[in-house]
């Protein structure tokens, strides 16, 4: 369990780390920016897929909203490992040391910032979209697992983001790791139902990786309204990725902690 | 001549040694056209059966254009990141100090970025073939699609230049990034003009990037479209980005 002291301490860490957050526009403007400019060309773009046999929206633009969710996630990673890193180049961490943090709080803390950018994100996309005509078939209870789904998603990616951080303690390689984490997305069921595509290597890829599931669950509040199996599915990987992130980030921090 | 020739042979061979020899920069300009390559043409290939989809040619050989294009730009993109480089290094202006021909920097980028995107056409058009692309273009068809390749790159390098010589700092990356990717996904990326509908149809049809993607589309499989509109928008808009970076290059000159 956690004590009284380990909240007070998370809590500092963490106040720290929104503040810090909200005082850096160019941390919040193009991660809500970015995913909206490419919801509004790819929406446009591949909105005659609805055409294709079995697509299973009315819309591209219904079927393509929570991606937007999804790369607000992947910048709450850079954001969160950016943010360590940065701690770790600037010796902030090192100055923790001398105070009675455990690893756990100052992770946990960490990810305060990077969690409030994934927030105001989630809010603005799906604003954006219902103004744009989206349609959420799982109705307002559905929008708000929608954005706590998001919340998830962006805790799981950003644990990966802080074991980059921990483990490099440089700014510029968790930037340069964005295109790995990239490579993920673009090999999902992002763009078209896994049934629907025709490549079978593809498809195999994607039914294989972790995304497709996040982004299937997602997806399915927003085309389906409540489908209990996407949701499972997503919940299960978002947990499972958030754990992963959160140990790994965790032993990476008191491995550097410990050497310095 | 021979002095603006000397300076951009050795600021090209600077330039792509430093490229070739930094596997964090190398990589990525390679990297990102092949997932778009991987993504697109695998992950969107069931896009070929909408009604009125009537490229000759499979959807690897439609996509390999878009990326083949977006290679050429982002190649010209990386090659400005590295002229902000060498101006937070303060090579740059060392060499502007040296230089008895300064416009021979500019030439020098620009074969340099040349050369690294000869390297991602290649590796791009590998992996295409590999995967299936039809290819129906004759020999002189596929020298026009180079052509359209090499005039996106060109005009990509000059405006990167004209945007790192006024910033001199890597933090304007974006500034260089940004315009380009919208100019590129401003165009008929997933199927051809006539099927997008709305918004995206009419700015797609006065983007100048619309002309370029369909004559290298044409030339691909086989059937030429739109290429004397193409050739003219990819010279109009190289001679827009010459005048772009040598006014960046004069304001530099000025600062000296």
């Amino acid at each position: 369990m956690i004590d009284r002291e380990a909240l007070r301490e998370i809590g500092m860490i963490a106040g720290r780390s929104v503040r810090r957050t909200l005082r850096q526009p160019a941390l919040i403007v193009p991660v809500v920016l970015f995913p909206l400019m490419l919801l509004a060309i790819n929406a446009s773009g591949l909105d005659v897929t609805k055409k294709i046999p079995n697509f299973p929206a009315d819309s591209y633009l219904d079927f393509a909203l929570v991606v937007t969710f999804m790369q607000g996630g992947l910048f709450a990673a850079t954001t969160a490992g950016t943010e360590l890193a940065n701690d770790i180049e600037t010796g902030f961490l090192n100055r923790l040391q001398l105070t009675p943090l455990r690893a756990p709080a100052i992770l946990i803390g960490q990810l305060a910032g990077a969690m409030v950018v994934a927030f105001i994100a989630s809010v603005v996309y799906l604003a954006v979209g219902l103004l744009a005509g989206a349609q959420i078939k799982a109705g307002v209870g559905g929008a708000l697992v929608l954005i706590a789904l998001a919340m998830l998603v962006a805790l799981a990616f950003g644990g990966l983001g802080a074991i980059i951080g921990a483990r490099t303690g440089s700014a510029q390689a968790v930037q340069g790791m964005f295109p790995l984490l990239f490579v993920f997305f673009f090999l999902s069921s992002m763009n078209l139902p896994r049934n629907l595509i025709e490549a079978d290597w593809f498809r195999t890829i994607a039914s294989w990786n972790p995304v497709s599931y996040l982004v299937e669950g997602l997806r399915s509040l927003v085309i389906s309204g409540w489908d209990g199996t996407a949701l499972w599915r997503c919940l299960v990987t978002a947990i499972a990725i958030s754990i992963v992130g959160f140990a790994g980030a965790s032993s990476s921090l008191r491995t550097r902690m410990a050497r310095t | 001549m021979s002095a603006t020739l000397s300076v951009a042979r050795a600021v090209a061979r600077r330039s792509l040694i430093h490229a070739f020899t930094n596997p964090a920069l190398l990589i990525p300009s390679i990297i990102f056209p092949l997932i778009f390559l991987v993504s697109f043409a695998g992950g969107l290939s069931a896009v070929r059966n909408v009604p009125g989809f009537d490229f000759h040619g499979n959807y690897t050989a439609f996509q390999f254009v878009f990326v083949f294009l977006q290679s050429a730009a982002f190649g010209g993109v990386f090659t400005g990141f590295g002229i902000a480089a060498d101006f937070e290094s303060g090579f740059a202006r060392r060499m502007l100090l040296a230089s008895p021909h300064r416009s021979g920097m500019l030439l020098g980028y620009g074969f340099a970025g040349i050369v690294r995107w000869c390297v991602t056409a290649v590796m791009v058009t590998v992996a295409s073939l590999l995967a299936g692309m039809t290819v129906y273009g004759n020999g002189v068809e596929l020298v026009g699609l180079v052509g359209v390749g090499l005039l996106v790159n060109v005009t990509a390098t000059l405006f990167g230049a004209g945007v790192s010589l006024r910033a001199k700092t890597l933090q304007a990356g974006p500034l260089m990034q940004i315009p380009v990717f919208t100019g590129l996904f401003l165009a008929p990326v997933y199927v051809p003009l006539k099927l997008l509908t709305g918004w995206i149809h009419t700015v797609a049809s006065y983007n100048p990037v619309t002309a370029l993607m369909t004559a290298g589309r044409g030339f691909l499989s086989g059937d030429p479209n739109k290429s004397a509109l193409a050739f003219a928008c990819g010279a109009g808009l190289v001679a827009l980005m010459v005048i772009y970076a040598l006014r960046g290059l004069r304001r530099v000159e000025r600062g000296l």
